[in-house]
């Protein structure tokens, strides 16, 4: 039977029972009792009235008056759980006070702690006096109040606390340990933004008098923290305070050894001669019999081998043993740990044990295992087909809708990014939306099947699995559902009459809007569904981007008046002012999963071309090949603010200048930029298109073009000057002076480089593409790098130099490599692609040597590579 | 901030409901918050081995020092404390064995450690990047804290008839997020300290010789 001492307790009850507080002859137990009562309402949740609590308030006052020990202990807990407001706080004040001077120690520790957490700042100037003594008392519990005390006042009171330095600072010597722990905290804090006074504080106490484990680890965070902040030695590669960090990962306190171990491995470009000692140490703990440790040290492994997965390979044994832990937040740690860590032949094994365990964790634990595989799966394309199997299979078994999108995410990711593995993944999305729960990941799947499905070798096999949805779901995935039927129609013309029959059969559907889509879709996609080529024209209407922003296009709806004249979409306006922001997108990274825009060509690509495309002068230059990110020709904060993208073609380039006007009182008309070339001689400018208007805060672009050699990588200068008519604008009412003025404003110089010819696109199988591509057009050659600050640093300027895409993770250099292989892969202007395949070698302390083998589809191209690098 | 800090301290029962409880952090600023992250809290944390179904070892030695009566308890993790509450009757005694260390576990980014025994659990929660082995330590001193006020019978019914030991308990161990003390040794005589005689401490070295004489004691009387 549950028996509880407060079986049926009610607040009524008990706030009756309270009133033994005003007994003459108090009883101390009893008291005790009902205030124990009391707590335990406040503890379950239970509130007072601000009536019912200043009346318990005034009662416990009351009990100063008993000497029992106990009660009075209850007494200080109670008052602290009422937070009293100020005019009550005066009430209990001198009691307080005078516990504050007992002889009782405790007595002492426990008014101090009452008093200063419910009192205001008038109070704390009449108690300082006793606050500072407290502070130096004998009894460590005493002082430890005191001490505690300070580091809250200081929140609220810091010019007070302030003013106690000197006894806090004698406290820090104290030989109890919590003391010493307290002491430091409360010096710190008072200290913390006087630089200097940390330093020294740090200096000095590294040096060895802290006795105290807490105080040891809290000296260990300050000092990583002036380590932070104070400049590298880089001539040496001597780091300050390093030896005190190394010292104790030997102390004898486990907390203290991990905080170390924690710190050194958490600083800034920490090298591999200093993580070695604290990997060491953290090794240790992965074997102990703690959890605890296990954990500390297995989490903290785990960061370390996102940024030195080499460092970590060491524990890959220990770190094994622990996928089979009990404690499965330390499975999973290990196994995310050996997924950044292990090596092409470890996967197969590594997957076998991950299955076993993944049945028995938690969603969230689960989700990080999928992030981790689809990474590995990245980094080893060679084994999509495992890593594939095994998504497939966690997404057949029980989950959430979270765990679920991050599966079918990762399928998606592994679709895109390894040509091998789609077809497989397609099908294993088909077989999930057969008996899916979750209507936004089945009209995402349906959405991505439109687009992908087409485009494989047999599209009639994934028919069936669309035209089922039809059958047997909700609204919204039927609708979805059609839609992608007849992206299959439109794409597949050899598909096109049964599609036809399908369609039709959803016109009977009891939703509208499915019927809706499905007229037309028939409508459009030329209704007697003969086997004919889709009209482009139709095709780009129905599943292409829209080329007017969204809201631009809303605005214009909602302003149509439903009349005879029909809404022509011509008439939204396609506003220049989301261009930036388009273009700020383009810069970060590679979009992920469903949310993310359709595959092929990146959508700002798509934006450029259309942009361009409509401009009749630049319509003749044929495909664009590539545009460069936006580079910045002026500084941040100036009047105009003017970046530059560069576009490819193969016979022209094109300059697409960024402006904006950052001056309310200025309008800017026929803005222009005066391109001078003289140090580009391939390049001739054949047109310019200046920008009529360029009003405050609403950007614009004015284009210039150039004729170049066909199919060359031609190089070159180019000094811009910003010419325009500027006008007076009137802030009050917004309108611009009629007259203007001529202005100039020199902008920075551009350059075309040879990396701007190339095209990042990677290969899933460097191996195969390499042997596959063959040697007809083979050049190697062997360079001299000169001096460098490490290989990494050489590696790096080669990629960007080159501009291609980095293969299976060879960017990443190992610390202390003393040779290193890296991948290229790419596009070269001419649609020629090219593999490279780069060997670094340090020659002395410094130099790098590199060899170059370059292979491509013409052998022009391949010198024209080794050009580039022999240039650079 | 660089000291560490404890979010909070649960005591629940083997339903998840509250014995007692002491939040440290705004974190959860409302009750229901609260009763939230409790039930997340104990869910997780159902399907561990953090759990002994036996009771803690205390050992428990009467004995007299310099004409003084004296009692010394002293738990599995080598906690020990002294006079504390009224003596048992009679020698050393031994209320179950069982070892155990406290498991620990993260979500919602807080790293919380916890420890079972009969239907209590015991729980202490941090920020995600606190060091779990100060998180561990303060557990540890509660829960043995908490088994020598309890005179080693550790389960929800003595709790709750001791609420106020455990709530005091509660009070000496951590004050507004910052550690007070660790040693369940010196918590719990703290809470006890009505009952204990502070006029003449006993030295370090009476309670190392006591405890060596009944760890002895003890031994003989299991091999016997």
């Amino acid at each position: 039977v549950d028996y509880s001492p407060f079986l049926g307790i009610e607040k009524g009850a008990v706030l009756q029972e309270a009133r033994v507080f005003n007994d003459p002859q108090l009883d101390p137990r009893r008291c005790s009792q009902v205030i124990t009562k009391l707590l335990y309402l406040l503890n379950q949740g239970e509130t007072f009235t601000k009536v019912e609590a200043t009346e318990v308030f005034f009662a416990v006052t009351k009990l100063f008056q008993s000497r029992d020990m106990g009660l009075r202990r209850m007494v200080y807990v109670i008052i602290k759980e009422l937070s009293p407001s100020a005019d009550e706080v005066i009430i209990v004040t001198s009691s307080l006070m005078k516990d504050m001077t007992s002889k009782t120690d405790m007595y002492r520790a426990n008014a101090i702690r009452v008093l200063c957490r419910i009192t205001d700042g008038t109070l704390l100037t009449q108690i300082e006096r006793y606050l500072k003594q407290a502070i130096v008392d004998k009894n460590p519990v005493v002082a430890s109040a005191a001490l505690v005390s300070g580091i809250h006042l200081l929140q609220t009171n810091p010019e007070i606390v302030k003013r106690w330095s000197n006894e806090v600072q004698e406290a820090v010597q104290s030989r109890a340990a919590l003391v010493q722990f307290h002491a430091l905290a409360l010096l710190h804090q008072i200290r913390q933004n006087d630089r200097l006074a940390v330093n020294k504080l740090v200096s000095s106490l590294t040096r060895g008098s802290v006795r105290s484990p807490l105080a040891q680890c809290l000296l260990i965070r300050y000092t990583s923290q002036v380590i932070r902040e104070s400049t590298n030695d880089t001539q040496t590669g001597d780091r300050p305070f390093y030896d005190f960090l190394e010292g104790c990962l030997r102390h004898k306190a486990e907390m203290v050894i991990f905080e170390a171990a924690r710190a050194i491995t958490e600083l800034n470009g920490v090298t591999s001669r200093e993580l070695t000692p604290a990997i060491t140490v953290l090794q240790l703990f992965l074997s102990s019999s703690k959890p605890v440790l296990r954990f500390a040290a297995v989490r903290t492994l785990n960061k370390v081998a996102m940024s030195h997965p080499t460092a970590v390979t060491n524990c890959n044994i220990d770190m094994e043993s622990l996928i089979s832990d009990q404690n499965r937040s330390i499975a999973t740690l290990a196994i995310t740990t050996l997924l950044k860590t292990g090596n092409e032949s470890s996967v197969d094994r590594l997957m076998k044990q991950i299955t076993n365990f993944m049945s028995d964790i938690a969603d969230e634990f689960k989700i990080v295992v999928v992030d981790a595989i689809r990474s590995l799966c990245l980094k080893f394309p060679l084994k999509h087909r495992s890593l594939m199997n095994f998504l497939s299979n966690i997404l057949r078994e029980e989950g959430g809708f979270e765990y679920k999108k991050a599966i079918v995410d990762s399928i998606v990711i592994l679709i895109r990014d390894i040509p091998e593995a789609k077809e497989s993944g397609l099908l294993h999305l088909c077989e999930f939306i057969e008996d899916c729960e979750f209507t936004y990941l089945s009209t995402q799947i349906l959405h991505f099947l439109g687009i992908e499905g087409p485009k494989t070798s047999d599209p009639s096999k994934y028919i069936r699995y669309i035209y089922n949805r039809v059958h047997l779901e909700n609204a919204t995935v039927r609708a979805g559902a059609v839609s992608t039927l007849a992206k299959f129609g439109a794409m597949v013309d050899g598909l096109k009459p049964r599609i036809f029959v399908l369609l039709r059969r959803c016109l009977f559907d009891n939703d509208d809007e499915v019927r809706d889509r499905a007229t037309l879709y028939l409508n459009t996609l030329g209704g007697d569904g003969a086997v004919v080529e889709t009209d482009e024209g139709v095709k780009e209407f129905l599943f292409g981007s829209l080329d007017v922003p969204l809201v631009n296009l809303e605005n214009s709806l909602k302003n149509y008046d439903p009349s005879e004249k029909a809404f022509d979409i011509n008439t939204v306006p396609k506003d220049v002012k989301t261009q930036p922001l388009a273009e700020k997108k383009a810069t970060s990274k590679k979009p992920t999963g469903l949310g993310a825009p359709p595959p092929g060509p990146p959508s700002t690509v798509d934006a450029y071309e259309k942009l361009l495309s409509s401009i009749p002068e630049f319509a003749s230059f044929g495909k664009l090949f590539k545009s460069s990110a936006p580079v910045e020709l002026t500084e941040a904060e100036t009047e105009y603010a003017v970046n530059v993208v560069k576009h490819i073609f193969d016979g022209h380039v094109v300059f697409q200048y960024n402006c904006s006007n950052t001056i309310p009182e200025q309008l800017l008309e026929n803005v222009t930029v005066i391109v001078d070339a003289s140090e580009a001689e391939e390049f001739a400018e054949v047109d310019s298109k200046p920008l009529r208007q360029l009003p405050y805060d609403s950007p614009g672009q004015t284009f210039v073009a150039f004729e170049k050699p066909e199919g060359v990588s031609a190089v070159g200068k180019f000094s811009n000057m910003l010419r325009f008519i500027v006008k007076e604008v009137d802030p009050s009412t917004g309108e611009a002076e009629d007259d203007g003025v001529e202005d100039e404003y020199q902008l920075e110089d551009l350059e075309l480089v040879a990396a701007d010819y190339m095209l990042k696109v990677g290969v899933s199988n460097f191996r195969n593409a390499w042997e596959s591509m063959g040697v007809d057009f083979e050049h190697v050659d062997e360079y001299g790098l000169g001096p460098r600050d490490s290989l990494a640093e050489a590696v790096n300027a080669v990629i960007n130099l080159l501009g291609m895409q980095p293969c299976e993770g060879t960017e990443v250099v190992p610390p202390n490599s003393r040779s290193h292989t890296c991948l290229l892969s790419g596009v070269y202007i001419g649609n020629v692609k090219v593999l490279v395949r780069l060997q670094f070698g340090l020659d002395g302390p410094k130099d790098v040597a590199m060899k170059l083998a370059v292979r491509s589809e013409d052998e022009t191209v391949s010198d024209a590579i080794h050009e580039i690098v022999a240039s650079g | 901030e660089l000291c560490p800090l404890i979010k909070n301290i649960l005591l629940l029962d083997s339903e998840g409901k509250r014995i007692a409880v002491k939040y440290y952090s705004d974190d959860w600023p409302t009750n229901s918050a609260k009763e939230a992250f409790e039930k997340a809290v104990f869910a997780k944390t159902q399907k561990t081995n953090a759990r002994t179904d036996g009771k803690i070892l205390l050992l428990h030695y009467d004995f007299s020092v310099n004409g003084r009566s004296v009692s010394l308890w002293e738990t599995s993790s080598g906690s020990v404390a002294r006079g504390v509450g009224e003596p048992f009757n009679g020698g050393g005694i031994v209320l179950g064995v069982s070892m155990l260390d406290a498991e620990i576990t993260m979500f919602d980014n807080y790293v919380v450690v916890y420890k079972f025994v009969q239907d209590l659990h015991f729980f202490v929660t941090g920020g995600e990047n606190e060091n779990e082995i100060i998180l561990a330590a303060v557990l540890q001193g509660f829960f043995d804290a908490v088994g020598l006020l309890l005179r080693g019978t550790v389960d929800k019914k003595e709790a709750l008839e001791n609420l106020d030991l455990i709530l005091l308990c509660l009070d000496e161990i951590v004050d507004g997020g910052i550690i007070l003390e660790t040693d369940a040794n010196v918590i719990a005589g703290k809470v006890a300290s009505h009952s204990m005689d502070a006029g003449a401490p006993l030295s370090e070295q009476t309670i190392t010789q006591a405890l060596a004489t009944a760890r002895e004691h003890l031994t003989r009387s299991l091999l016997k």
